[in-house]
């Protein structure tokens, strides 16, 4: 894994070179089926710390999206712009984001990136164009759009956004206004929609009455795209192919995925209103499972060797997690309380 | 040669567009047509490419600058009237108000509210919302009362790198003038003794500096000596004017267009009775508009809002006459 723990600062240049046409199909499968491994080990260790009582606040895993995540995270470079959701530890870790960052913002350490004051999937790192989510849903495209005008404004071409969303998140107003933004600017944005069948506890049928979310990138005016978000060749080639045409001038993309969440809301929700009649049919699948049976059947590593990559990631997570766990949180006494970035508007009076 | 109000602001967008070329404008109806009380005529024409209209998509206007700010742009967003700012109050208050506190990236948007009342312009064209921004933290929020501040604030804003909400008030766009545009201002945060005075300290800000200096020059003859303090900036609050003009007079009436529950009426008294409760000669009054909706008709809406006629009334029963 090129990901070094030692270094807090984010290393984006490791996922963009191997992204090359060079790279082929089999390195590009395997790459990103590390990064899956990377995230579940790294979600079963958040939901693991969470269940100890060590994180604050909650905690919100991948859970059967990591095909779809890492796919997206692949297929970005340095420069890019990348607005995750909740779900999207895999992508972020392939766009770049240390393990680090994700313990220590998930244990409000003040040497993360959110120093105490921000946590668990609120996290980013901006100059990285790695956007840190807001919990308004639909809020951050807009966001990706005004990253890319930035591009735009100085003249910079060949980059590109993506910006997560869930099935339920694309009810909203902030939505609707930020997709029809970047289909009215044509901008590079690569809009992933992970199709989970739920929003927290709320199934489709209650959120929207279109026969398939993808029917709405017509209506946008933008080039849609299906794929299997439990399959990650299809995952790959789908979204390899949106990010082409948004880096080649083809405007936005809109990518649906249908999968199944595979785990609870938060870690405090056990998903039980899940039926299991949709836990067994194809949308059900583990996507990691599928993954990784495709990379042994093809010979790309037999089990001992993914068994190792496993045992890597968690050496990794554990390294981090004594490292953050020894750092100190945020001192009050120490916070300066302050919300502006210049310190002459700052309120003086307080009561 | 004079200027107006709103000319002034046309002019520091012109300017702040020419001086740095991170600048854009953006909003609905900004671009060729100039705005829909014109405070970006010919921009577009002038300096091609970077005075954009938008969708009707207030939330998105707002999230679009706050990506571009983060880039470094210096975006100025247009709302083509404040009421429909509360269609953006997302990205406004969780978005562009948090992104420093969070990550140490600074978000410098210029929101431009065209705000208050006019006659005839009802429940939804005609509000005053600088209290509601005020309230979060990490907004800085302008009321300019003078053609001078409307040009010069509106430049400060833009160089300042937090995010400002700009409530130019639409009453003063076309009536209110000056023979030029000031090369000097007192910075963001500072208020401004508007008149001197030694017997009543009445606080205003925005149209309401207007009604309020009309009360002072009425009561001149009578004697009394009412010292105006445009407050200009509403967040920061500058207490140490507001108060040094206290200590003179011994009493306050405070004065805004806003609705009376909290606001910046209330947060001036509070902070003159918890911290110059001695310097007080009489409780401290304020006024503010009715608690309904802002009223269609002439008769209703001249009612509803302070006006010099009840200013002056609040003000003799202060000075007792």
């Amino acid at each position: 894994m090129v990901q070094s723990i030692a270094t807090a600062m984010p290393s984006i240049t490791g996922s963009a070179t191997a992204a090359g046409a060079r790279e082929s199909f089999r390195e590009l499968y395997t790459r990103t089926f590390r990064w899956m491994v990377l995230a579940r080990q790294l979600d079963d260790k958040l939901a693991s710390l969470y269940r100890g009582g060590k994180i604050y606040g909650g905690v919100f895993l991948g859970r059967g999206q990591e095909a779809l995540s890492a796919a997206v995270g692949v297929h970005l470079r340095p420069g890019d712009v990348f607005a995750p959701l909740i779900r999207d530890c895999a992508g972020r870790l392939a766009f770049g984001e240390t393990v680090l960052d994700i313990i220590r913002t998930h244990l409000g350490s003040i040497r993360g990136p959110m120093r105490g004051r921000d946590g668990n999937v609120h996290r980013g790192r901006p100059r990285a164009g790695m956007l840190p989510m807001i919990s308004h849903l639909g809020a951050m495209i807009s966001v990706v759009n005004g990253a890319l005008m930035a591009r735009r404004f100085r003249g910079e071409h060949g980059h590109v956004g993506a910006a997560s969303i869930g099935d339920g998140g694309t009810s909203t107003g902030s939505f609707h206004e930020g997709f029809n933004q970047t289909a009215v600017e044509k901008l590079p944005l690569v809009l992933v929609v992970a199709d989970n069948q739920f929003a927290y506890s709320t199934p489709n049928s209650r959120q929207f009455a279109c026969r398939d979310l993808e029917d709405r990138a017509a209506g946008y005016g933008v080039t849609g795209h299906s794929a299997d978000g439990t399959d990650l060749q299809s995952c790959l080639e789908v979204l390899g192919r949106a990010f082409a045409l948004a880096r080649d001038g083809g405007g936005p993309q809109m990518v649906v995925a249908k999968l199944l969440r595979l785990c609870g809301h938060g870690e405090h929700d056990d998903g039980s209103y899940v039926e299991s009649k949709l836990k067994l049919a194809a949308t059900g699948r583990d996507c990691m499972r599928v993954a990784e049976a495709r990379v042994i059947r093809e010979g790309w590593a037999d089990a001992r060797a993914v068994d190792g990559w496993r045992a890597e990631s968690v050496k990794q997570i554990e390294d981090a997690v004594a490292t953050a766990q020894r750092e100190p949180g945020p001192d009050p006494s120490a916070e300066d309380w302050r919300a502006l970035s210049e310190r002459r508007l700052t309120e003086t009076h307080e009561s | 040669m004079s200027i107006t109000y709103l000319e002034a602001i046309r002019a520091a967008q012109a300017k702040a567009l020419a001086d740095d070329p991170r600048v854009f404008i953006y909003g609905q109806d900004v671009g060729d047509f100039g705005g829909a009380f014109k405070a970006t005529k010919h921009l577009a024409k002038e300096f091609q490419g970077r005075v954009l209209d938008s969708p009707i998509s207030e939330d998105a206007i707002v999230g679009m600058a706050i990506g571009a700010a983060m880039e470094g742009m210096r975006p100025i967003v247009e709302m083509q009237f404040a009421d429909f700012s509360s269609a953006a109050f997302t990205q406004i208050v969780n978005q562009a108000a948090t992104l420093w506190w969070r990550t140490e990236v600074p978000c410098p948007i210029t929101i431009r509210l065209p705000s208050g009342g006019t006659q005839g312009s009802g429940p939804f064209h005609s509000q005053s919302l600088e209290v509601l921004y005020a309230h979060f933290p990490g907004l800085v929020v302008m009321t300019p009362a003078t053609v001078e501040d409307a040009y010069s604030m509106l430049l400060e804003a833009v160089a300042i790198d937090d995010p400002v909400v700009f409530c130019e008030h639409k009453l003063l766009y076309y009536h209110l003038k000056a023979e030029r545009l000031p090369s000097e201002a007192l910075p963001a945060g500072k208020a401004r003794i508007a008149r001197a005075g030694r017997d009543l300290t009445i606080v205003a800000y925005s149209a309401m500096l207007h009604e309020a200096l009309a009360v002072a020059e009425e009561l001149a003859p009578l004697g009394h000596e009412v010292e105006v303090v445009d407050l200009r900036t509403v967040k920061p609050l500058d207490t140490d004017t507001v108060m040094a003009s206290v200590a003179r007079t011994g009493r306050l009436l405070c004065v805004g267009e806003s609705w009376p529950w909290g606001g910046v009426t209330a947060e001036v008294i509070a902070r003159v009775a918890s911290e110059g409760f001695g310097l007080l000669d009489a409780p401290p009054q304020r006024l503010n508009a009715k608690d309904t909706p802002v009223p269609y008709h002439p008769n209703l809406w001249a009612a509803h809002r302070p006006t010099a006629r009840t200013i002056s009334d609040a003000a003799r029963r202060l000075l007792k006459l």
